[in-house]
């Protein structure tokens, strides 16, 4: 599994990527590998609130529905809707396929960096 | 404890995801994922472990009289090399399990329980034992493979002889110590071999080797759920329990009332008995249904999803949901509730996948 340098990690699996002022959020390869085939995602809209520790989004696979935490607290302010129509990206490019964009953060959880959160994963 | 089958280390080679189910360790999918195993079952082919399953042999000189008074089914008329499908209720018409039944010999019958029910059947036959009649556990003996799909008859014929191949659905042919009989949980044509353990793993080998070319792929637990859910078919714990009788699960047709005493012939009489039915639904809103999702129509709450999930096939979110048998379905606004909120629905027959023919 492929977790790029250039990120940070969430211990509920999100990914974390500073844009200048922008925070982007998408899920790791390890979560959507566990989901397997998703099929339906649920989406926040652009100017929601989110808070860290609080769910933004539930994403669908054919097994199982799963949470995805915000890792930080902000307002959104781009959502990726072609994921909408096609989820299955998710599981193509976990990092490509964001899921929100984030401005105004004023708080975070610990994030880990690629390395920190692969040990992490061992320990699961 | 979970039990591992013949096949876990050929699972393990293949990327399975391992999961534990009904006390044995069995992979919920491979490397290719749940979509692509079950578009391969319904386009090409899959090979499933299906171990897991129970075998229960009744022999002896009463065995006939035995079965048809611990079945549902009229097992009479049946003759040696037949298969078929029966519930087996509690005296309240509950099903303890659905099971299928094969005949090997006059007074010689071979019972096929879910992993999950496998001791709760294996007591209760035990239990209310009657007559000159064996009952034997034999599942630790057997193991069980799975190959579903409509290439299943060519790679069949090259694994064996054609005198090995049952033709007709729901029939077996036996060898030696090998049991192919034409049956399946999958909707498409196919089979489910069954021998000893140790030949397991021979049988796998050989049949994924002949089948590479042909678009063979090692399917898990995953696929089998959804191809039984989008071919209309039920699960035991999920549109049958031991409170829901085989008639509202839509299992009539297994249940003969006319045949002599049964185990829940009286209560299944009663007309006093809330009677039920399974109907299919269409997620027509954003969402996916799962179990025990609220069912409404023109707003009014009429019952509960028992499965539901994406269908890969049918490319939607469909369910199955046990309502009253009188309730009148059709032209009326249904909606689901799916976590929290209510998305709209539709009715639609059920299965929701049928394939063209069936020989």
């Amino acid at each position: 599994m492929n977790y790029p340098k250039d990120l940070l990690y969430s211990k509920s699996h999100e990914w974390i990527k500073y844009e200048d002022k922008i925070v982007i959020i998408g899920i790791t390869d390890y979560a959507q590998d566990s989901l397997g085939d998703i099929v339906f995602i649920n989406l926040p809209e652009d100017g929601d609130e989110v808070e860290k520790g609080e769910a933004f989004s539930d994403v669908e696979s054919v097994k199982a529905v799963s949470d995805v935490i915000s890792p930080v607290t902000g307002t959104i302010c781009e959502v990726n809707e072609e994921l909408l129509d096609s989820p299955e990206k998710i599981n193509e490019n976990p990092y490509d396929a964001w899921l929100i964009k984030a401005k105004e953060v004023i708080d975070h959880e610990d994030f880990m960096n690629a390395e920190e959160y692969e040990v992490f994963l061992k320990k699961q | 404890m979970n039990t591992k089958t013949p096949l876990y280390n050929r699972h393990v080679e293949l990327g399975g995801k391992m999961v534990s189910f009904g006390g044995f360790i069995l992979p919920v999918q491979y490397r290719k994922g749940v979509i692509a195993e079950h578009m391969a079952v319904r386009n090409e082919c899959g090979i499933f472990d299906v171990s897991h399953m129970g075998e229960i042999e009744i022999r002896g000189k009463d065995s006939l009289a035995f079965v048809n008074y611990i079945l549902t089914n009229d097992f009479s008329k049946m003759i040696i090399g037949q298969v078929k499908y029966s519930p087996m209720c509690n005296v309240k018409g509950g099903v303890i399990d659905d099971l299928l039944v094969y005949k090997r010999e006059e007074e010689k019958y071979l019972l096929v329980p879910n992993a999950s029910n496998k001791d709760k059947v294996y007591n209760w036959i035990n239990h209310n034992k009657s007559g000159e009649v064996e009952v034997i556990d034999l599942s630790d003996y057997y193991g069980q493979i799975a190959l579903q799909g409509p290439n299943s008859e060519h790679i069949m014929r090259n694994y064996t002889k054609k005198e090995n191949i049952p033709e007709k659905y729901y029939s077996f042919l036996e060898n030696k110590e090998v049991l192919i009989s034409k049956t399946g949980y999958t909707g498409e044509n196919g089979y489910e071999i069954y021998a000893k353990k140790e030949c397991i793993t021979y049988i796998w080998d050989k049949l994924l080797e002949i089948g590479k070319n042909v678009g063979l792929i090692p399917c898990g637990l995953g696929a089998r759920d959804t191809l039984r859910l989008e071919a209309g078919m039920p699960l035991y714990g999920h549109e049958m329990n031991d409170e829901i009788t085989p008639i509202t699960a839509g299992l009539g047709f297994a249940v003969k009332k006319n045949k002599e005493d049964f185990i829940g012939k009286k209560a299944l009489e009663n007309e006093l008995l809330w009677k039920g039915k399974r109907i299919g639904i269409r997620i027509v809103g954003r969402g996916i249904a799962r179990e025990n999702c609220e069912v409404y129509l023109d707003d009014c709450k009429v019952g509960l999803t028992t499965s539901g999930t994406y269908l890969p096939y049918m490319k939607g979110a469909f369910a199955m949901a046990l309502v009253a048998a009188d309730l009148d379905v059709e032209n009326k606004s249904m909606q689901v509730k799916v976590r929290g909120k209510k998305v709209d629905a539709q009715f639609v027959n059920l299965p929701f996948y049928k394939r063209k023919e069936r020989k």
